[in-house]
């Protein structure tokens, strides 16, 4: 059926999580989404982890993008990924983050189960590209 | 398409897992090889579920009500399924999906399940496709069901047609809106609310939505339900008093009393009257009204026997719906196996053919297929 050779559109989740109040980021990649063809889903600010993976499981996003200037990413990343888990959403949700991560706090980040992280003065293609390469596959 | 994956997708949906009904409504929603199977097999699990649905201008407050709304449901511990429809750029097919940024009474609450949806650009799909989702969240057990859109087009308007109760949401002051309003989503309207109602402007916004439903009433309505007018309109004109409550009665009648009378009384049919309410959905006012208005008008439904006659309804528009873009895809791929639309038109402006020809030489075989049939 031509069902099959439609192009699947990509659906995202854009997340602020916790105690930060900046979110130009977050809509300046809410956009860039958009135009490049994603559905996209913007959580608000100030968000538990608790009503991200709600959300995420509910919408069944093919990439989650969490957006954390805070400093929090050690303590709030893990509980995402651990909430994506335990509703069998972690395998196939493609996972990034975006804001201000130290370098040496990548691997852990990375280990949990983050698929990329994206700092300042990523290029918005690369992102854009990076996500169209590796959303997966929803059969 | 593997027969297996879609059963075992439909069972772990009945059995209540949320991820297997997110991915039942993702496929539903691309229309991914299979969905048909999910649908049909979902469709004997369904019909428990109250479906309203919640329509109104941009900004109106739509997706606040719908918090608060799903928020006492789950007070009363019913369970409840949200489907947010968005439009789309007809550009990129992008879109930004903003009305689960409200949902905030129902942080973290896994039984209210909240679902964003695009309109897709495919005429009449989006209809078909929150219909299914419908379906969906019916036969996952959900006990109710709300379809939020913007009333902007006939699209969103057949959208929220997959209702059983159509709110329509209004904010006050909004003259314009009101015009807008009479040029069609006032006929759909079962139950209308003045959001905003603690602003200016929201007393006669309601007055005015009163005049115009009961310009909008058949003679016999009016004659049903006398004492209605003018007491709304009464109503309306002194509420300097405060907001949040109903205007005019609710029930036109007291279905639990008439009903059985009535049903086989044909010579006097209930009527519903549309019922105008005021809200102020950032506080919570008048939420508790809406909701009884809902019943209400749920009550009627059964009642009158409207909640058959429209499911009838409904199954016979999804029917022709659907044969409509099947018939079309098989002769989309006819044109195509017989060198596309593009040398046809090119035939067509030459003047060698017409179009009227060319439709009727690409259907011939169909007619034919279908005429030789002998049963």
């Amino acid at each position: 059926m031509s069902a099959d050779s439609e192009q699947r559109t990509i659906r995202c989740l854009i997340a602020k999580v916790g105690l930060d109040g900046h979110d130009r980021g977050a809509h300046v990649i809410s956009r860039a989404f958009r135009d490049a063809g994603f559905e996209v889903i913007y959580s608000g600010l100030h968000r538990a982890p608790d009503e991200i993976i709600q959300a995420t499981v509910q919408e069944d996003v093919d990439v989650l993008g969490i957006s954390i200037l805070s400093g929090a990413h050690n303590t709030l990343v893990p509980k995402l990924m651990a909430g994506l888990e335990e509703y069998g959403a972690l395998d196939d949700t493609l996972v990034i983050v975006g804001g201000i991560i130290p370098e040496e706090d990548r691997p852990r980040l990375l280990d949990e189960g983050v698929d990329a992280i994206f700092g300042p003065g990523t290029p918005m293609q690369e992102t854009i590209d990076f996500v169209k390469e590796h959303a997966p596959e929803r059969a | 398409m593997s027969r297996a994956v879609e059963s075992d997708l439909v069972e772990r949906l009945l059995d209540g897992e949320h991820r297997a009904l997110a991915r039942a409504i993702t496929k539903i929603e691309s229309q991914s090889p299979g969905y048909r199977d999910i649908v049909s097999e979902l469709h004997a699990h369904t019909g428990d579920a109250s479906v309203v649905g919640i329509t109104g201008s941009p900004g109106a407050g739509k997706s606040t009500l719908v918090d608060k709304l799903a928020k006492h449901y789950r007070d009363h511990g019913e369970t409840v399924g949200v489907i947010g429809v968005d439009p789309s750029s007809p550009y990129t097919g992008g879109a930004v999906l903003g009305d689960r940024i409200r949902m905030a009474s129902n942080v973290g609450d896994m039984d209210v399940f909240f679902r964003s949806m695009s309109a897709r650009g495919q005429l009449g799909g989006l209809s078909t496709a929150t219909a299914d989702a419908v379906k969906a969240l019916d036969a996952f057990g959900k006990d109710r069901i709300i379809i939020e859109t913007v009333g902007a087009g006939q699209n969103e308007v057949d959208v929220v047609k997959t209702a059983d109760t159509v709110v329509v949401l209004v904010q006050p002051g909004s003259g314009d809106d009101v015009q807008m309003l009479k040029a069609g989503i006032l006929e759909i309207g079962d139950v209308f609310v003045v959001n905003k109602a603690d602003m200016e402007g929201a007393s006669r916004t309601v007055a005015e939505l009163q005049e115009m439903i009961h310009l909008r009433d058949d003679p016999r309505a009016n004659l049903d339900t006398g004492h209605h007018g003018t007491e709304a309109l009464d109503d309306a004109g002194h509420r300097d008093d405060g907001h949040g409550g109903g205007h005019g009665g609710h029930a036109d009648t007291e279905p639990d009393a008439d009903a059985e009378d009535d049903a086989s009384d044909a010579d006097e049919p209930l009527v519903w009257t549309p019922q105008v309410l005021e809200t102020v959905a950032t506080t919570g006012e008048g939420i508790d009204e809406l909701v009884e208005t809902l019943d209400d008008h749920r009550d009627y439904l059964d009642a009158s026997g409207e909640l058959a006659e429209k499911a009838r309804k409904r199954a016979g528009e999804e029917i022709r719906q659907l044969l409509r873009s099947d018939v079309n895809r098989l002769l989309e791929a006819e044109i195509d196996r017989r060198g596309g639309v593009d040398a046809f038109a090119e035939a067509v402006v030459e003047k060698e053919t017409d179009p009227y020809a060319v439709a009727e030489d690409v259907l011939e075989p169909l007619r034919e297929c279908l005429d030789d049939r002998d049963d």
